[in-house]
């Protein structure tokens, strides 16, 4: 995807900070009994598929048993850690009132506990979306995502450490606030974290018991099988999980920021950085819905607070605005996007040479403030 | 609960209930709780909390619905004139609000009556009267208040009630004609007009049941009531004996409870035990703050400005949880590590460390830290 050579005058984006601050009105002041439904007809849907996975596996030892029972385990597991656990978690069904679905407490079937999640997702990146030096996510302090990381033999690894960050991603994601990388650079003391590390090792505990132990137990003979079944869908959750979430921010169009360019930022500039650092999926309806709404990052990003299954309906309307002001709207098939991540993974792997395009490039003129009208 | 047999300790449903709240289960049903899969097989199979289904809508008149109840297995029973929480879905929002009970407390098949009078602005009376179907789930808190009737019965009992005030003394009435125990009762209620008259029939029945129940009845809006007018001294010997000093309980608007605290201390009576229910009356004092309320986990500080805390931490730019701001439904509970508090509806003063607190009905006296 080019590089947008042109961008809004500061007039233009105030404008089009409104349209947008238009299009959350108008879905808040219409958020009512259809939403908690909804949501509610989707837990309904991941609580069954759980009790019917976990109930067929304990028969593991016949094979379809075992093979259904993975398989609604992981789709369980899916529903529970996008759908329902990342957008409750962002507040998304605060409104209703109903404790089951109140953001602050939630807690999900992964090993993240959910206290770290609020902040290092919630705040952490939906604030410094992209932001270079301060959004974690471009890379997870193991990865390099950006040409602005500078580049060490470490880095020759980067397939590899994305392809075990995949394997392993309820753990990456559950380790991601302890910002490792800070620790061992020493910018953060290990004591300072000592809490942090006591609730990780709660979650990962409990989590553990009841996947690798309890249920396999429970089943008697069954015990290996009950056992590669839970692997299974955790797996299954991880690499599914994994794939939708670096089509966030890494497609090829997908755009980086430094900190002075984001400082001082008025809302739309706000909604232009989260755009600019977006980049959706298209799919039918299953695909969304087991994608969290993930798939529409954009939307996700210009409101998260928003119920998810609401992006799909404004969608139309966010990307007709972007056009009227000439806004690029990433959007693509997973494959082609999600090629063009482990293609960026790939080459931000190799030492950089001079001016090497890598497809991730900032803009040259990023300043708002000095931006050439549309000519 | 008192188990009676060893075959009662050994039910099924016993056996049942302890399984639920087992550590097995609980440790298998992380991180969302047992509940949160029973209840997809049947909403009212739960651990701990209490729900309740409706088996009975009644409308009595044109602005009450009067539900009857039958909670799960969790309800742990009530004493004449309490009150629970009840929440229930409006347009998809969660609206919970205080309900008095107004059953008997010796009734035997396990339902339980409340009496909800629609208010003009009201989001859940209103949502009930016109949608409410047996059959609907509910939430419930147990059962609250200090508006009770002694455990030692006394010898005359004076009820006094307005409007849906009348709900937590016909509890007190059902329990004390079930009883049989209390020789003279005296009941005096005022409603608007016999149109918004509750529990006409039922009054009437209790009286000619019940030989030392007097009942008489005034309407504010409309003539033909025993009683004319508003509360007054001479209504009082339309239902008890002239020289009687029985213990007196009034529930309704302020207005009628002031008069009936006047009436008392100028008669000489017994002090009323009183339930109000429209907005309490909040003393808030914000002239005389002082200290400083610091939100220890947040790192905020600011000073002191006499509100309860819910609202200082918002102003503060918190968003504690809350439900129904007044004190009832305890959403709001936070720990408070040091410092004393007012309760702004009761006055009640507090000063011990490490105490949970429900913040919005607690105004700091002085320094306070709390643990959000």
């Amino acid at each position: 995807m080019p590089e947008q050579a042109v961008r809004p005058t500061p007039d233009q984006l105030e404008a089009f900070g409104h349209e947008m601050d238009a299009i959350r009105a108008a879905v808040v002041a219409d958020l009512g009994q259809r939403d908690l439904d909804y949501i509610n007809r989707v837990i309904l849907a991941q609580r069954s598929l759980e009790l019917a996975g976990r109930g067929l596996l304990e028969f593991g030892l016949i094979p379809p048993a075992w093979l259904a029972g993975t398989a609604a385990l992981s789709l369980s597991k899916i529903l529970d850690n996008m759908e329902i656990g990342h957008n409750v978690m962002h507040g998304q069904y605060d409104w209703t009132g109903d404790p089951r679905l109140d953001g602050r407490r939630f807690e999900w079937d992964t090993a993240c506990p959910g206290e770290h999640w609020r902040h290092s997702h919630n705040y952490m990146h939906h604030t410094f979306t992209n932001i270079v030096g301060k959004d974690r996510d471009i890379g997870y302090g193991i990865l390099r995502m950006s040409d602005e990381e500078p580049w060490r033999p470490y880095y020759l690894g980067n397939l590899l450490w994305a392809g075990l960050l995949a394997v392993f991603f309820q753990y990456g994601v559950a380790l991601h606030d302890l910002e490792s990388e800070r620790i061992v650079s020493g910018e953060v003391s290990l004591a300072e974290k000592r809490g942090m590390i006591g609730a990780i090792w709660g979650k990962v505990r409990r989590q553990t018991l009841k996947d690798y132990v309890l249920f396999p137990l429970l089943s008697g003979p069954s015990f290996p099988l009950v056992l590669a079944g839970n692997l299974t869908a955790n797996l299954t959750r991880n690499l599914w999980a994994f794939t939708i979430i670096f089509c966030g921010h890494f497609p090829d169009g997908t755009e980086q920021f430094s900190e002075q360019e984001a400082e001082n930022e008025t809302r739309a500039e706000w909604y232009y950085r989260q755009l600019l650092g977006s980049a959706n999926l298209t799919g039918g309806r299953a695909f969304h819905v087991l994608a969290g709404n993930l798939s529409h990052q954009i939307e996700h990003h210009l409101f998260p607070d928003l119920p998810a299954h609401r992006y799909a309906e404004i969608s139309r309307e966010v990307r007709a605005t972007c056009e009227r002001y000439g806004i690029p709207y990433n959007t693509g098939p997973l494959a082609k996007q999600f090629g063009s991540v482990v293609r960026k993974i790939f080459s931000l792997g190799l030492p950089p040479r001079g001016a090497r395009s890598t497809g991730s490039a900032l803009p040259a003129q990023t300043q708002p403030a000095a931006l050439e009208a549309v000519a | 609960m008192v188990i009676r047999t060893l075959a009662e300790a050994q039910s099924p449903r016993r056996i049942g209930r302890r399984l639920l709240r087992s550590g097995l289960l609980e440790a298998l049903a992380y991180p969302h709780g047992v509940d949160r899969y029973t209840e997809l097989i049947r909403p009212l199979m739960l651990a701990r909390d209490v729900r309740a289904e409706v088996v009975g809508v009644r409308l009595q008149t044109p602005k009450s619905v009067t539900l009857t109840l039958r909670p799960n297995a969790n309800w742990e029973g009530f004493r004449a004139g309490q009150f629970v929480g009840l929440s229930a879905n409006v347009a998809g929002v969660r609206v919970s609000r205080p309900y008095s009970l107004a059953g008997s407390e010796h009734a035997t098949d396990g339902t339980l009556e409340m009496t909800v009078s629609t208010h003009p602005m009201g989001r859940l009376s209103r949502h009930l009267r016109e949608h409410v179907r047996a059959g609907l789930v509910v939430d419930l808190t147990q059962a609250q208040g200090e508006f009770v009737l002694p455990d030692r019965r006394p010898e005359g009992v004076l009820l006094i009630s307005g409007g849906s005030g009348i709900t937590p003394v016909m509890a007190m009435l059902r329990t004390l004609c079930d009883e049989r125990e209390v020789p003279k009762i005296g009941f005096l209620n005022y409603a608007r007009s016999p149109l918004t008259a509750l529990y006409e029939g039922e009054l009437r029945h209790l009286e000619s049941a019940h030989p030392g129940l007097r009942v008489a009845r005034g309407f504010t809006r409309s003539t033909g009531g025993q009683i004319t007018g508003r509360l007054c001294r001479e209504h009082l010997s339309a239902v008890i004996d002239q020289h009687a000093d029985p213990a007196i309980f009034a529930c309704g608007p302020p207005a009628l409870v002031e008069s009936v605290r006047t009436i008392c201390a100028s008669e000489g009576l017994a002090e009323p035990a009183i339930e109000t229910f429209s907005g309490p009356v909040l003393s808030i004092d914000t002239e005389n703050a002082r200290g400083v309320v610091r939100f220890a986990s947040s790192g905020l500080e600011a000073p002191n400005t006499g509100l309860p805390l819910l609202e200082q931490a918002e102003d503060a730019g918190l968003t504690p949880a809350y439900g129904c701001r007044m004190g009832i439904c305890n959403s709001c509970s936070c720990l408070k590590s040091t410092g004393t508090v007012r309760n702004v509806i009761s006055g009640a003063v507090s000063t011990a460390d490490e105490e949970q607190i429900r913040i919005c009905v607690s105004a700091p006296v002085g320094d306070v830290v709390l643990d959000i």
